[in-house]
C-alpha cells in the first residue's frame, strides 16, 4: 500500500509532463508500463518480506544482544567499553549486510558503471559503501556505550571529508557524496534504529531520545569516507604502477 | 546473493552468540523468499522504466531549452516524492507527539497537527528547491564540493545557535528523504541531463542530486526549529 503511495505523485507528475508540456508520447510505452509494474510489485514484496523476516529477527537480535543478563554487567557498576565486544561485531555486519541488500545503492551502482564504462563496478561501490556503513555503527555503537557527545564524531567525519575532497580524484566526489545519502533508507533505518533504541535503553546512563538516534547520522558520513578513500587508493596504485614500468623502462 | 551476507550474519549470531532457535522459522523463510524476489523484480523493473524515462524526461527538457519547465519538473519531483514518503510523515507525527510530551509544545490536537505539517511541507520545500540547486549545477558546471562543503559548514554553524530540541530532528529528516523510487529516477535526471548537455561529464556532473537533497532538509528544518522553539 505505501509503494502505491510512494509511486501514485511520480506518476502523476511524468504523465502531466508528457502529456501537457512535451506532449509528446513516451518512448517504448509497452516496455515502461511493463517495469513500473515490476517496480511497484517488486517493492512491495521486498518490503513485505522485510517486516516478515528481517525487522522481528533483527529487533530480537538487538534486544537479545544488549540484554545485561546476556552481556553479564553487574549490577551498579560502571560499564566498560571493551565488554562490548559483540555488540560492535554484530553492529558492523548488519550494517554490511543490510547496505548489500539497499535497492537504491544498487540503483546508483548499477548507473555508476554504465557512466564509467565498467570502471567503477556495481559490486565495488557497494562493497566500499558497505565497509563504511560497517564502520560507522561500530563506532556509532562505540559512542552510545562511551556516552561521548554525537557532534564532536560527526564534525570530525565531516572535517576528514572535507580534507579527503581537496585531494581525491575530482570525478569520483558527487559519487561519493551521493553514497552518503542513499545508505540511510529502506533495509538500513529500522535495523539500525532498533539497535541503537535498544542499547541506549540497556545501558546505564544512556537516554534513548538523545543516544538511540544518531546512528543514522553516522551511516551517512562514513561511507563518503570509504568511497574517497577508495578512489585515493586506486590513483595511489596507478602512480606506483606507472613508476615500476618507468623503473623497468630504465 | 544480495541476501547472502544478512543470511550469513543472522545465522552466524544465532547459532554461535545468542544460541536459541529462530521463533517461526516458517514465516522467517518465506519472508526471506520474498525479499529476494522482491529485489529481482525491482531490479528488473528499474532498467526498463524508471532509468529510461527518468533520462528520457531530461533529453525532452534539456531539448525543449525552457528552463521554466525544467525548474519546474526538479521542483515538483523533489517536493511531490517527499511529501508523500511514509517514513516523513511517520516521522513528523513523532516529533510533533515527543514535544508535546517533553512540554515544549502545548498538547493540543491542532497545534500538533500544525506542527507535524508544517515540518513535512519544510522537508518538501526543502528537497524541491535541493533538486532545483543540483539541476541549476548541472547546467552550470559548478563543482559539487564546494556546495556541499559550503552547506555543511552552515549546519555546523546552525547546529551551533539552533534551538536543541530541533538539531536530532533535523539530521534524521535529511537521511529519510531519499526514498527507493526517488533515488534512481533523480540520478536518472542527473546523468540524462548531464548527457545532453555539451561540455558536462555525466559521472562529475550527473551524480551529487542526492547528496544535496539529504543536506539542504537539515538546514530548513533548523530554521524551521526557530519558528516554534
Amino acid at each position: 500500500m505505501s509503494t502505491v503511495v510512494d509511486v501514485l505523485p511520480i506518476l502523476i507528475l511524468i504523465l502531466g509532463f508528457q502529456l501537457f508540456v512535451l506532449k509528446k508520447p513516451i518512448p517504448q510505452l509497452r516496455k515502461v508500463v511493463i517495469g513500473s509494474v515490476y517496480v511497484v510489485l517488486g517493492l512491495a514484496m521486498f518490503l513485505l518480506g522485510l517486516e516478515k523476516a528481517l525487522f522481528p529477527i533483527g529487533n530480537m537480535m538487538a534486544e537479545q544482544l544488549s540484554n545485561p543478563e546476556f552481556l553479564g554487567i553487574p549490577e551498579g557498576q560502571e560499564v566498560d567499553w571493551k565488554d562490548y565486544y559483540w555488540i560492535y561485531l554484530f553492529a558492523a555486519m548488519i550494517g554490511f549486510s543490510t547496505t548489500i541488500a539497499e535497492p537504491s545503492l544498487i540503483a546508483v551502482a548499477i548507473k555508476a558503471d554504465e557512466v564509467s564504462s565498467g570502471t567503477i563496478s556495481r559490486w565495488g561501490l557497494r562493497l566500499t559503501v558497505a565497509c563504511g556503513v560497517s564502520l560507522a555503527l561500530a563506532v556509532g555503537t562505540y559512542r552510545i556505550i562511551t556516552g561521548t557527545p554525537i557532534y564532536l564524531y560527526i564534525m570530525t567525519g565531516y572535517l576528514v571529508v572535507i580534507v579527503q575532497t581537496l585531494f581525491a580524484p575530482k570525478h569520483m566526489i558527487p559519487l561519493a557524496y551521493d553514497s552518503g545519502g542513499v545508505t540511510t533508507s529502506t533495509v538500513t533505518v529500522p535495523l539500525v534504529a532498533a539497535l541503537g533504541l535498544g542499547l541506549s535503553a540497556t545501558i546505564p546512563g544512556r537516554n534513548p531520545a538523545v543516544d538511540g538516534f544518531g546512528l543514522i547520522a553516522f551511516a551517512s558520513v562514513f561511507p563518503i569516507i570509504t568511497v574517497l578513500g577508495y578512489a585515493q587508493l586506486t590513483v595511489i596504485k596507478k602512480k606506483i604502477v606507472t613508476l615500476k614500468q618507468k623503473r623497468d623502462a630504465i | 546473493m544480495d541476501l547472502l551476507p544478512i543470511v550469513i550474519v543472522v545465522a552466524f549470531f544465532q547459532l554461535a552468540v545468542i544460541r536459541q532457535p529462530l521463533p517461526d522459522v516458517g514465516s522467517v523463510v518465506f519472508g526471506g523468499l520474498l525479499v529476494a524476489a522482491g529485489l529481482l523484480l525491482f531490479i528488473e523493473g528499474l532498467e526498463m522504466s524508471l532509468f529510461p524515462i527518468g533520462e528520457a524526461m531530461a533529453n525532452a527538457l534539456a531539448q525543449k531549452g525552457s528552463l521554466f519547465w525544467l525548474f519546474t519538473f526538479a521542483f515538483l519531483l523533489g517536493f511531490s516524492t517527499t511529501i508523500a514518503e511514509p517514513a516523513l510523515i511517520a516521522i513528523t507525527n513523532e516529533a510533533g507527539r515527543i514535544s508535546a510530551e517533553d512540554d515544549l509544545l502545548p498538547n493540543e490536537p491542532e497545534v500538533l497537527r500544525n506542527y507535524a505539517l508544517g515540518l513535512r511541507l519544510t522537508v518538501a520545500f526543502s528537497v524541491g528547491l535541493a533538486i532545483v540547486l543540483g539541476v541549476v549545477r548541472i547546467l552550470k558546471g559548478w563543482p559539487l564540493h564546494y556546495i556541499v562543503i559550503g552547506g555543511y559548514v552552515l549546519v555546523i554553524g546552525m547546529t551551533l545557535i539552533s534551538p536543541d530540541e530541533i538539531v536530532g530532528l533535523a539530521y534524521d529528516t535529511g537521511g529519510v528523504t531519499t526514498s527507493t523510487i526517488t533515488v534512481p529516477l533523480v540520478t536518472a535526471l542527473g546523468v540524462g541531463l548531464a548527457q545532453a548537455i555539451k561540455g558536462r561529464n555525466p559521472l562529475l556532473d550527473g551524480f551529487g542530486m542526492i547528496a544535496l537533497a539529504s543536506m539542504a532538509p537539515i538546514i530548513f528544518v533548523m530554521i524551521y526549529g526557530f519558528f516554534w522553539f
